[in-house]
């Protein structure tokens, strides 16, 4: 080993390697840039592909027709068009599924936020998290052969897939999400805030109901938002439990059609180039991608809001 | 309880709306119990549900053995398959050009511009696209476009963009819990930013970035829909390169559900079985190195 004269200092790398350590400097610079551009490639690419794709389709059949029409029939002669059974397919399973989701997730946020042990907290969180991690599709068989069933003696006339059981295990499924977030969001109200409504005598009840949970309602309204849109976007449960029989009904019992179970079906049938119904995947596609993208800049303005009062 | 020199002075009116009030605070208490509850008794019922559906049919012979159109003899073996080529191809993808990303937009992006806001942004949003859109993209780019039709190399690709947002947002927040004085004494050294970040800021967020990749990994096996989209077949072989068509464990889960025959219900069951435990395996491996690492 060499030894320096102490008054000369050891070269930094940058000296060291010379031109070299600053080409890497910038060249890994650049790649990591493009890298992070690359998601913005993506969301350019999805809205090319949606648009460019569905063009053929709106020249074969009107918007107006698209977008008013009651009937969905791509295969049979004369094809309608008409995207209204799947919107309201859509629908229904989005508002049941938060019918079910909104008050099991939001009341258990409270008890893992204001009443749970820390222990029962290390117990139910990895649970919810394990809920979270079941693959969409296997939702869907509990749909069939468990949900149901189950509902069979009730409603005798019930569908063997029904909107019905895909609102209910959508709902299961968007369970941990909305109970996660609204736990976020109940836990950033400061505690100073519980402290006065007690002080003034309030209940545990009262403290939550009339100060925590109205202090963190805009997050909680982008909890239930952002998962609702989880929901509407929701594809293998609802294309197994929901059906794919494309109707204008609100009949829960009944056999139903979402715009992502159209799209697996026909995809996984028989859509070849150049046909309508290939085109049609994407015309369908679009109106998917606007409703979830607007439900995702409402929840998005929301959580904007809920940052600025408490952080 | 109220305190006795007050309750004195409440009349029996008071009294009475004191104890309701008290009364409705108990039952909200186990109201929301109930519903915390709920969550993991359905757990229970599901994984019970599945165990008692699956476990009859599962067996040696019906992991090894080859897909075939009756019930009593299929195997899942091309599925397995399948499924290790996609996980395998979409980590290979997403995680170098994730990480980079989340390099880029955490450590060299020192003065925020409104490019990289906007990123960010975008980003997000693209984590809320649902996965079937992700699935009509790979179609038209990859599979038609490219000429890749419904190879693993379509899947694999389609697949790597869907859990790319998941990456990065997880590597970022990695990266944002490695202290900045790492940073600033590798420097303070002589460093390039990029040494410091190589030799100090991302061994030590490893751990982190792992956990995320490994949820990510989980989410690309149980993702189905668009893999269907992009034309996934069901009735295959074992793939035996990239550019073979291919099948997977959820894709099969979905097909025997669908079909009219009874029996392939129950093998249904035993594939989704065979694709929890290896999801659970995943998982716990997570679990393991985040436990070792915040020891």
């Amino acid at each position: 080993m060499q030894v320096r004269p102490a008054e000369q200092p050891a070269p930094s790398p940058r000296q060291r390697g010379g031109g070299k350590n600053l080409f890497t400097e910038r060249f890994v610079r650049v790649m990591a840039f493009a890298c992070a551009l690359l998601s913005v490639v993506t969301t350019f690419g999805i809205i090319w592909v949606l648009l460019s794709q569905s063009i053929p389709f709106f020249r074969m059949v009107s918007p107006i027709d698209f977008l008013t029409g009651t009937e969905w029939r791509p295969t049979r002669e004369p094809a309608s068009f008409g995207v209204l059974p799947l919107i309201t397919g859509t629908l229904m399973i989005t508002i049941g599924a938060g019918i079910v989701a909104v008050p099991l997730g939001l009341l258990s946020a409270v008890y893992l936020s204001e009443y749970a042990p820390k222990w029962a907290r290390q117990i139910l969180k990895p649970m919810l998290e394990l809920l979270a991690g079941i693959p969409t599709v296997v939702y869907g068989y509990f749909g069939l052969f468990f949900v149901t069933p189950l509902l069979k003696p009730i409603f005798p006339d019930i569908k063997s897939s029904n909107g019905l059981a895909g609102a209910i295990v959508v709902g299961i499924m968007i369970l941990p999400l909305v109970s996660s977030l609204c736990e976020d969001a109940l836990r950033s109200v400061p505690k100073a805030l519980r402290e006065a409504s007690f002080g003034v005598g309030a209940t545990k009840m009262e403290v939550i109901t009339r100060t925590v949970i109205p202090a963190a309602l805009s997050g909680i309204m982008a909890a239930f938002i952002l998962a609702l849109s989880r929901a509407l976007g929701e594809t293998m449960a609802v294309a197994l439990a929901a059906g794919s029989n494309p109707q204008l009904t609100f009949n829960p019992t009944e056999s139903i059609q979402t715009m992502t179970a159209y799209i697996v079906s026909t995809a996984k049938g028989d859509a070849p180039y150049g046909t309508v119904k290939y085109d049609s995947l994407f015309a369908v596609g679009v109106t998917l991608f606007i409703f979830t993208l607007g439900m995702n800049y409402v929840a998005n303005r929301l959580v904007r809001k809920f940052r600025q009062v408490y952080a | 309880m109220i305190s006795s020199p007050f309750s004195s002075e409440l009349g029996s009116h008071e009294q009475r709306h004191l104890r309701r009030r008290k009364q409705k605070d108990a039952i909200f208490r186990v109201l929301c119990l109930a519903a915390a509850l709920c969550g993991i008794v359905i757990l229970f019922v599901f994984l019970g549900k599945i165990v008692v559906d699956g476990l009859p049919r599962l067996s040696l012979n019906f992991l090894t053995a080859d897909l075939s159109g009756r019930p009593s003899r299929t195997g899942i073996w091309p599925a397995i398959v399948g499924s290790l080529y996609i996980m395998v191809l979409t980590a290979t993808l997403s995680v170098p050009i994730g990480v980079a990303a989340a390099v880029y937009l955490e450590e060299f992006n020192t003065r925020k511009t409104k490019l990289t806001e906007f990123i960010q942004l975008n980003i997000a949003n693209l984590s809320g696209v649902p996965s079937i859109v992700y699935g009509l993209l790979g179609l038209a780019v990859f599979s038609r476009f490219f000429g890749l039709r419904d190879s693993i190399m379509a899947g694999g690709l389609t697949m790597g963009l869907l859990v790319l947002p998941m990456v990065i947002i997880v590597t970022q927040e990695a990266l944002r819990s490695v202290p900045n004085s790492y940073r600033e004494g590798s420097m303070a050294l002589g460093s390039t930013r990029w040494q410091a970040i190589r030799y100090q800021v991302l061994p030590s967020a490893v751990p982190g970035i792992m956990t995320g990749v490994i949820l990510a990994m989980s989410r690309a096996v149980g993702e189905t829909a668009p893999l269907i989209a992009i034309g996934a077949a069901s009735q295959v072989g074992a793939p035996k390169g990239l550019l073979d068509e291919f099948t997977v464990l959820p894709i099969q889960v979905f097909d025997w559900s669908l079909n009219s025959k009874q029996e392939f219900h129950q093998t249904a069951a035993s594939a989704i079985l065979v694709l929890m435990t290896f999801l659970l395996l995943l998982n716990s491996v997570a679990i393991w190195l985040r436990a070792r690492s915040t020891k």
